[in-house]
């Protein structure tokens, strides 16, 4: 089987005033049809650089290297007119802030019938029509076609953006935080919904948040990046429930189990702050946070090693971390 | 986890703080009474309700009837999906709001509402905001941002001092190494940790804090919270935490109160509501977590309703999964859900669980939560 998406070994560079700044430094993932990859991390991490190079949605001068095949053809060298074409059919991406991602001058249906009339050459009225189904399935009532996004909440604004993104049956779907800004209740809607669209149309994802848990529950695999890398990558239950890296172990202990008395009264954090990308430690990036570091974390150079069948993890200590 | 508890603390603060919660945490295993109704509450709301005029004349009803004690050393978590009016109730507490009816009232009496008065009040109730980068202003140093509450408050004497011992309790230190840093030289935990410092530098006796982690990213949200509880444990400083996060409550809080459209509707140790959770509601939202306590996941479909249009009978009946599967209507309440609106939570009085009168305020025994929902005191109000 062809995989949807297979990225080698990328690495991309920003360029700004400040210099350059390494966003991810040699990331490789791999999903087949209906995967899903829950990708996690803090913020500056180079998760969503990730999700923002699939598509080639990097601010012009961004230094990006490796490969990203989407169904078979390399994005990197597309042609800006193929590009196009893919961006929506091939692959589509929800954005966490529904209010800015939609025209708040054209109603809903008209924004989810654009893709459709210029990919798949319907006319405007059909392709409407196409919207309102779309809509239906996503849990928006028709007569909500002609609403403005400002009539809207804030789950449903999210409902519109994943109406969008599946208009063009696409074969990936990349969620950047698509569920954070909602409340509990319509995180679970929502969640509920992709989870049940991408089992019924075999559609791959790959889902970014810094909520592991969130991660853990609507995903088969987990990747945690920590400074432009891989740390972690496996079945999400088990590394949610036993990560194998120390800083993938920290963001699964911070969001706590409620009902666990282990966790009762017992917050847990890391100490120290997320490093600057354009200044990051020697050797193991984590190590000045890392509870269990040993003198040779600062120096070595660590890469993602097997930790049990189809589970790697990019620690000195995978063996015996616990 | 860094951020180790420093026993310096000052001989100023600890004279004057209240010990025995102190002590009892300290130990770790907290028993469950330790709030158990001895000491009187700091702080309580009684009937608060609190409407706004939306344009168009429609008046919405942020809070519709809440009745809460806080008291000395205890973290209460006010928890309730976005427009709930968890943030109005919390700015009401603050007297950033003036109730419509009800009373906020402090230290047994009612708060006044005369700019010196809540001058004096706000000194002893410190707020401690969301997003600490909007709460910070961009041009004044660490040491400003610390230091413009006690010039405000004219507390001239040992500025340095006070400002360097609140940031060494929030964890910032050496305290003096950030004097002179801006807001933007520092992390987004950092500055969570500057604003906290702000509002324990005039020496409050509760703070009140609205969603304090959720800008922050997930490993820092750890040990913001162990600050909050360490806080509780060195000075006996109790917290209203406002938050939609479940899993904060049960990291930190003593308490939970759940509101739905304005009012509480279910109130208790925070042990007890997010494992037996007895409101429709409560049980709906601990069972979308993630390895939920809850074993049947119930989402609930629909928004939650505007203030604007609170439904007659149970304001929550139009969403509520028990009537909607017959259970109600197999225990006899249908009718009541639909068309009677039910009585306003009391305030936690411990009665005695058999003198109770009123099934639904003590029904679950020596549990002390209580439950604003028909089914909920049809079910348990006969006990076998």
């Amino acid at each position: 089987m062809t995989p949807v998406l297979e990225i080698d070994d990328l690495r991309i560079t920003y360029r700004g005033s400040r210099g350059e700044i390494p966003a991810v430094r040699g990331i490789s993932l791999r999903l087949e049809p209906g995967d899903t990859l829950g990708l996690a991390g803090e913020s500056g991490c180079g998760k969503s650089t990730v999700a923002g190079a699939v598509l080639r949605l990097l601010p012009v001068g961004t230094d990006v290297t490796g490969r990203i095949v989407l169904d078979g053809e390399d994005v990197l060298a597309m042609s800006f007119g193929r590009l196009r074409a893919v961006r929506w059919a091939g692959a589509s991406i929800v954005f966490q802030g529904a209010m800015h991602s939609l025209n708040p001058v054209q109603r809903i249906a008209r924004q989810i019938a654009e893709p459709i009339v210029l990919h798949e050459g319907l006319s405007a009225d059909a392709a409407e029509k196409r919207a309102v189904e779309l809509m239906s399935q996503v849990g928006l009532p028709a007569w909500r076609a002609r609403s403005y996004p400002h009539q809207l909440s804030g789950g449903q604004r999210q409902r519109v953006m994943i109406a969008m993104a599946l208009a063009c049956s696409p074969k990936l779907i990349i969620a950047d935080e698509a569920t954070t800004a909602l409340d509990v209740m319509i995180q679970a809607q929502v969640l509920t919904l992709i989870k049940k669209l991408v089992a019924e149309r075999n559609i791959a994802l790959i889902m970014i948040s810094h909520d592991l848990s969130v991660l853990a529950d609507t995903c088969a695999r987990l990747a945690v990046m920590y400074a432009g890398k891989l740390v972690e990558q496996g079945p999400s239950n088990e590394v949610f429930a036993d990560a194998r890296h120390p800083y993938a172990r920290a963001l699964s202990a911070a969001f706590p189990t409620v009902g666990d008395p282990a966790e009762r009264r017992n917050p847990h954090g890391l100490a120290g702050d997320p490093p600057d990308p354009s200044a990051l430690p020697t050797g193991c990036s984590f190590h000045p946070r890392c509870p269990v570091a040993m003198n040779e974390c600062a120096t070595a150079t660590v890469e993602l090693r097997r930790a049990r069948e189809d589970w790697q993890a990019a620690c000195l200590r995978v063996e015996e971390v616990a | 986890m860094s951020g180790d508890a420093t026993n310096e603390r000052s001989g100023r603060q600890s004279e004057e703080r209240a010990q025995p919660p102190a002590e009892q945490a300290r130990n770790g295993a907290r028993p469950e009474n330790m709030n158990d109704g001895t000491a009187a509450p700091m702080l309580s709301a009684r009937d608060l309700a609190v409407q706004f005029t939306a344009p168009g004349g429609r008046v919405a009803r942020a809070v519709d009837g809440v009745n809460l004690d806080l008291r000395p050393g205890e973290i209460l978590a006010l928890a309730g999906e976005s427009g709930c009016g968890k943030t109005t109730l919390a700015r009401t507490l603050l007297g950033l709001e003036r109730p419509t009816a009800g009373t906020v009232s402090y230290g047994g009496s009612a708060l006044r509402y005369s700019t010196k008065a809540l001058k004096r009040y706000r000194r002893a109730v410190q707020l401690v905001l969301q997003d600490p980068t909007g709460a910070l202003n961009p041009r004044h140093t660490v040491y400003d941002a610390v230091a413009e509450g006690l010039r405000i408050h004219r507390v001239h004497d040992n500025e340095r001092d006070r400002v360097a011992d609140a940031l060494s309790r929030a964890g910032l230190r050496p305290p003096e190494k950030f004097f002179l840093t801006y807001p933007h030289e520092l992390s987004g935990g950092q500055r969570q940790r500057v604003v906290i410092a702000g509002a324990l530098v005039l020496e409050p006796q509760i703070i009140i804090a609205d969603e304090p982690v959720a800008s922050l990213d997930a490993s820092v949200r750890g040990e913001i919270l162990a600050l909050i509880m360490r806080l509780r444990d060195e000075l006996g400083l109790a917290a209203i935490v406002v938050t939609h996060d479940l899993g904060l409550a049960w990291n930190i809080a003593d308490r939970i109160a759940v509101m739905y459209l304005g009012r509480i509707v279910e109130e208790g140790p925070v042990d007890r509501v997010l494992t037996e959770p007895r409101h429709p509601y409560t049980r709906a939202l601990v069972s979308v977590l993630p390895n939920s306590p809850v074993p049947e996941p119930v989402v609930l479909s629909g928004e939650p309703p505007d203030a604007t249009e609170v439904p007659g009978g149970c304001r929550f009946h139009p969403r509520c999964q028990v009537l909607a599967s017959g259970l109600a209507e197999q225990a006899g309440v249908a009718d009541a859900c639909r068309r009677t609106d039910l009585p306003v939570l009391s305030a936690e009085t411990r009665r005695p669980p058999d003198t109770a009168g009123d099934p639904g305020q003590s029904a679950a025994g020596d549990t002390g939560s209580r439950v604003a929902c028909h089914y909920a005191h049809a079910t348990t109000a006969s006990p076998a």
